[in-house]
């Protein structure tokens, strides 16, 4: 399996060497190793049950790492854990806001907790409510929120107290298209803003393309780190589909005259080559099964990872299950 | 002002330290006041017991034993220090259940990520668990005239000061036996193995005398029978009993003959309190 490169990355502000995390019989973490610039937006992209959310906690000193080391912000995630999480913020997959109090008491707790200063938590508590847009419903009880509002005042409490680095684990997982594209604007502006470092994981390769760099988690390692661009870039291939009048022929023949070979996917046949677009007329001239439609598409990080891992993310996902399932099931059990 | 000209004004953490600690206490005991005056609910519902057992079970009860029995004390006024002890007890172990809501929920977690140490969480919700006990109390106190106990101010300042005391340790007993506890459901579970029996221990509704022997042993390790105790002797002496009635109705705890004068039995309520809090502290902060 490949291993990350190691890049240069100016300024780091989150370093892992050979981290590992192991449950038991189980390692969830295999040794990772990365660097994350300060003010970049780095994405983990990875199947459920990859090792994300391990990986991410570990970060946050949720979890103690049963090997390698890790720093965040110049501190260390094992030994200096206080330090750690004063310079973070934390955005998670379940909701952790407190229903009864509104969004505002939520956030005051929060800045009292982080130890705030008084008199900069009201402005700053305005600043970020407005930000995501909650300013107006300030005083309205957090059981009243919709999905996207309640994510939308976690991010706000997680940028409060000015992180160094915001660590979003799956941060539009469960929220409708448009919620999520809505969640991505403000993301985005908050880091035009704030200059802070985002940290995400998701499984959502739509999501993954808004990252400076990403790293392709798989089976607890990591599979490949690099720009969007690059990875998809290495993959070398552009996307073929065809729609045909005799799909099996079009197989067969893909496969004797250019050595292709072929798959259905979604009603169409699908071959990977360098050059689709140049490939086109050559395949009209020499298929001899009518042609009723053709797509080129350059590769997309589903492709990637695909490359990377050999499955697509969703078969990925089932075996992870699988591997981790009982694992994490004995675990939470116990506690 | 428009959220397009908002300035970017990233804020400086005050670090530190006790400092840290204190303000964590202080944040989460608030938070507890705020959950606690917002649930108007459970401020009447956790009433309707200690008014059921004062009214109901007091005045059906005093007609059958007869004032005869209760050297011409209505049973109302004896019980009534039972009564107030039955609903700081109600009140302290349902806030300690708020730990294991919060897990539920998912809000623990925002404090366990904080920069702050668990005990401090502890602490702050030992503290916030007995003051919204105490204030449960205090409402309940209030009724003392219906059952003819004076409204004087040593006797109130002594028994706020004793149920507040009270409070804070069946708190931390109850944050001691949720620090490890998972579902709500498992924790009510434990916690009715545990209320009932400290209730009837602790000479709520029966004098502790003249008892068998295995039952006086179990009150004397009841710890809500030392604060049980010393309430009621101060209720009897503002009301005036006879010397001879207080020592068949307060006859006290006695170890191996020897009475446990009042300043002690508070400390011991006092100090098992502190103990518990240390204890539950220790046992959240292994947790993950």
């Amino acid at each position: 399996m490949a291993t990350a490169q190691q890049v240069e990355v100016e300024r780091p502000v989150i370093v892992a060497r050979d981290l590992r995390k192991r449950y038991g019989e189980v390692e969830a973490v295999r040794g990772v190793d990365l660097a994350v610039g300060t003010g970049e937006t780095f994405g983990f992209l990875g199947p459920n049950g990859a090792g994300k959310t391990t990986t991410i906690s570990i970060l946050c000193t949720l979890l103690t790492p049963t090997g390698g080391e890790a720093a965040v912000a110049g501190f260390d995630v094992v030994t200096e854990r206080l330090d750690v999480r004063r310079h973070i913020g934390l955005v998670f997959q379940e909701p952790t806001l407190d229903e009864y109090l509104t969004a505002e008491e939520n956030l005051r707790f929060h800045a009292e907790l982080y130890g705030v200063p008084k008199p900069e938590t009201r402005p700053r508590v305005e600043q970020v409510l407005r930000m995501v847009g909650l300013w107006d419903r300030r005083g309205h009880v957090v059981s009243t929120f919709s999905g996207g509002m309640k994510r939308r005042l976690e991010i706000a409490r997680g940028l409060l107290h000015s992180p160094r680095v915001l660590f979003l684990d799956e941060p539009t997982v469960g929220l409708d298209p448009q919620t999520r594209a809505h969640i991505w604007s403000y993301i985005e502006e908050l880091k035009r803003r704030e200059q802070v470092t985002i940290f995400l994981t998701t499984h959502y390769m739509d999501e993954a393309e808004h990252c400076d760099r990403i790293a392709i988690i798989d089976d607890g390692r990591i599979a490949a780190l690099d720009t969007p661009e690059a990875l998809k870039a290495s993959v070398g291939r552009d996307r073929v589909e065809i729609r045909t009048a005799d799909d099996a022929a079009a197989i067969a023949r893909l496969r004797e005259r250019f050595a292709l070979e072929a798959s259905v996917a979604e009603g169409a046949v699908r071959v990977y080559v360098s050059g689709g677009a140049e490939f086109v007329p050559t395949l009209f001239a020499e298929l001899g099964v009518p042609i009723l439609s053709v797509n080129v598409a350059a590769p997309t990080l589903d492709d990637v990872f695909m490359a990377y891992t050999g499955r697509t993310i969703r078969d990925a996902e089932a075996t992870a299950t699988e591997r981790l399932g009982n694992a994490a099931f004995m675990r939470r059990r116990r506690r | 002002m428009s959220a397009a000209t908002l300035e970017v004004a990233p804020v400086r953490l005050a670090g530190g330290g006790w400092r840290d600690d204190a303000r964590t206490i202080w944040v989460v005991w608030k938070r507890e006041l705020i959950r606690f005056r917002r649930n108007r609910v459970r401020i009447v519902t956790s009433l309707a017991q200690p008014i059921l057992f004062l009214f109901v079970l007091g005045t059906g009860l005093s007609s059958f034993v007869g004032s005869s029995r209760t050297s011409g004390i209505d049973y109302r006024t004896f019980v009534f220090p039972g009564v107030l002890t039955m609903t700081v007890l109600f009140t302290a172990t349902f806030s300690a259940v708020s730990i294991v809501w919060d897990r539920e929920f998912g809000f623990l977690r925002e404090m366990l990520v904080a920069p702050a140490r668990r005990g401090a969480i502890i602490v702050g919700k030992a503290l916030g668990g007995a003051t919204v006990a105490t204030m449960q109390g205090c409402i309940m106190l209030a009724l003392a005239g219906l059952v003819h106990i004076p409204y004087t101010i040593p006797l109130f300042a002594f028994l706020i000061g004793m149920m507040a005391l009270a409070a804070f340790m069946l708190t931390a007993f109850g944050l001691m036996l949720a620090s490890g506890i998972q579902q709500v459901e498992s924790f009510q579970v434990v916690i009715q193995f545990f209320v009932m029996p400290m209730f009837f221990l602790a000479g709520a509704l029966f004098p502790l005398a003249g008892l068998p022997l295995w039952l006086s042993f179990l009150t004397r390790i009841d710890p809500l029978a030392y604060a049980v105790d010393p309430m009621r002797r101060a209720v009897f002496r503002a009301v005036g009993v006879p010397a001879a009635a207080m020592a068949q109705l307060v006859p006290g705890i006695s170890w191996f003959g020897w009475r446990v004068p009042t300043p002690l039995e508070v400390a011991i309520v006092a100090v098992l309190g502190v103990l518990l809090t240390v204890i539950a502290a220790f046992r959240f902060g292994r947790t993950e």
